[in-house]
């Protein structure tokens, strides 16, 4: 009994120490992109003039769709590149969860796995939910 | 102005955001919404966009070092994130609805609030009586000090949902982490350890914010010529607080800082009423 105390509480360790890899290489790996992005942005656009920032336009659909900022990644676009970066940059705590998800399961912790699913489900109804309104 | 230079002076702004930000323990969304909006004069709802940004990069950026040393607990991330994704993603929905000033004031609000609560007494009791609600949700937990591991146990979790479900839709609404409310309902409420309470809510504005951001980011408020300046300027302000932190007593700094969010705070309730967004 003790011991196999003793081995769950070291597997917890590892979990944590895997979630918060997973968080630190998700912002880095967001922010080279965007880096590399706004780079390209600037090379290319910085002499021009600031847009009307004062005026909420909003973004078209190259910017605001899976497909429009993938189709804007694969073609070079800056804007494209840099929205690629912010996309990752907000998956990264999704897939903590996702990553949560598996590790209660492996320690057969049926509660949070129902409760991790709650949280997962939320969070994908607002992302294809047709929330835009 | 051109773009070069927009975006270099928005580097500089969003680099002293990240470092007030973590220096105060407000997150450098919250001083990114001021510096755009007053300072550049940019749109509220591209402010907001940038601002949720600004606050999972942080909160994905610290998280990670916090949880290394075993005190974020995470079963009571996971629980309470029920609550803050709900409240943000009912937030982000009322903010369609929103007229941009009201935003602006309640958005001042927070900030004084958050400023004040920067200031308080911290909560360092471990509870040994725990309510039976917290051991059912195996929430009861220990955090390393410097005397060992230390036990703690929690009460009022009904309390301490219901102000996190709030913390999230403020979050959602305003696009900032809400990190004062969510310290609020787990140090004052729950009586959990503060140590325990904002590691434990730094580590789940990541999720509160990506709840809201998904849907600002389809409602196009998320610019990348906005948004590539202030994620690179937030994170690199957070990373040199991080590490100024270890070195210097922030409590002087602390005042500081609070009393100059203060006066933002009110400029942004006043601009809100002169319906200046």
């Amino acid at each position: 009994m003790k011991n196999n105390k003793h081995t769950a509480s070291l597997e917890e360790k590892d979990v944590e120490k895997t979630v918060g890899m997973l968080l630190r290489a998700g912002v880095i790996i967001a922010s080279i992109i965007v880096l590399i992005g706004g780079s390209l942005y600037l090379f290319n656009f910085g002499g021009l003039p600031r847009p009307d920032y004062h005026l909420f336009k909003g973004e078209g659909s190259s910017l605001i769709t899976f497909d429009g900022i993938f189709m804007g990644l694969f073609s070079g676009k800056p804007t494209g590149v840099i929205q690629f970066g912010v996309l990752l940059l907000i998956l990264t705590p999704i897939l903590r969860i996702l990553f949560s998800l598996v590790a209660f399961a492996v320690e057969r912790d049926r509660l949070y796995v129902f409760i991790t699913l709650i949280v997962l489900s939320i969070i994908l109804a607002s992302t294809f939910g047709g929330l835009k309104i | 102005m051109s773009i070069l230079t927009f975006t270099i002076i928005l580097i500089l702004g969003a680099y002293l955001a990240g470092l007030v930000g973590s220096l105060t323990g407000l997150g450098g969304g919250v001083v990114v919404i001021p510096l755009l909006t007053l300072v550049f004069h940019v749109d509220i709802r591209y402010a907001i966009g940038a601002a949720l940004l600004a606050s999972i990069a942080n909160s994905s950026g610290a998280a990670s070092a916090y949880i290394k040393e075993g005190i974020t607990n995470i079963r009571l991330g996971m629980f309470l994130e029920i609550a803050t994704t709900v409240g943000a993603v009912t937030g982000a929905l009322i903010a369609v609805y929103t007229p941009t000033n009201t935003i602006a004031i309640l958005f001042g609000a927070v900030l004084l609030f958050s400023a004040a609560m920067t200031l308080r007494k911290k909560n360092q009791e471990a509870l040994t009586e725990g309510s039976k609600w917290s051991a059912t949700l195996k929430l009861d937990n220990s955090y390393p000090t410097p005397n060992g591991l230390v036990k703690y146990k929690l009460k009022n979790i009904g309390g301490g949902f219901s102000i996190m479900t709030l913390a999230g839709v403020m979050s959602g609404l305003l696009g900032i982490g809400s990190g004062a409310l969510k310290v609020l309902a787990m140090d004052t409420t729950m009586k959990i350890p503060f140590k325990v309470s904002t590691t434990t809510s730094n580590f789940m504005i990541g999720v509160t914010a990506a709840a809201s951001a998904v849907v600002y980011l389809q409602r196009g408020y998320m610019d990348p010529g906005i948004a590539f300046p202030v994620v690179l300027g937030v994170l690199g302000g957070a990373f040199t607080g991080a590490k100024l932190l270890t070195k210097i007593n922030p409590t002087t700094l602390r005042w500081i800082f609070c009393i100059a969010i203060t006066f933002v705070a009110i400029e942004m309730i006043y601009n809100g009423l002169q319906h200046n967004f």
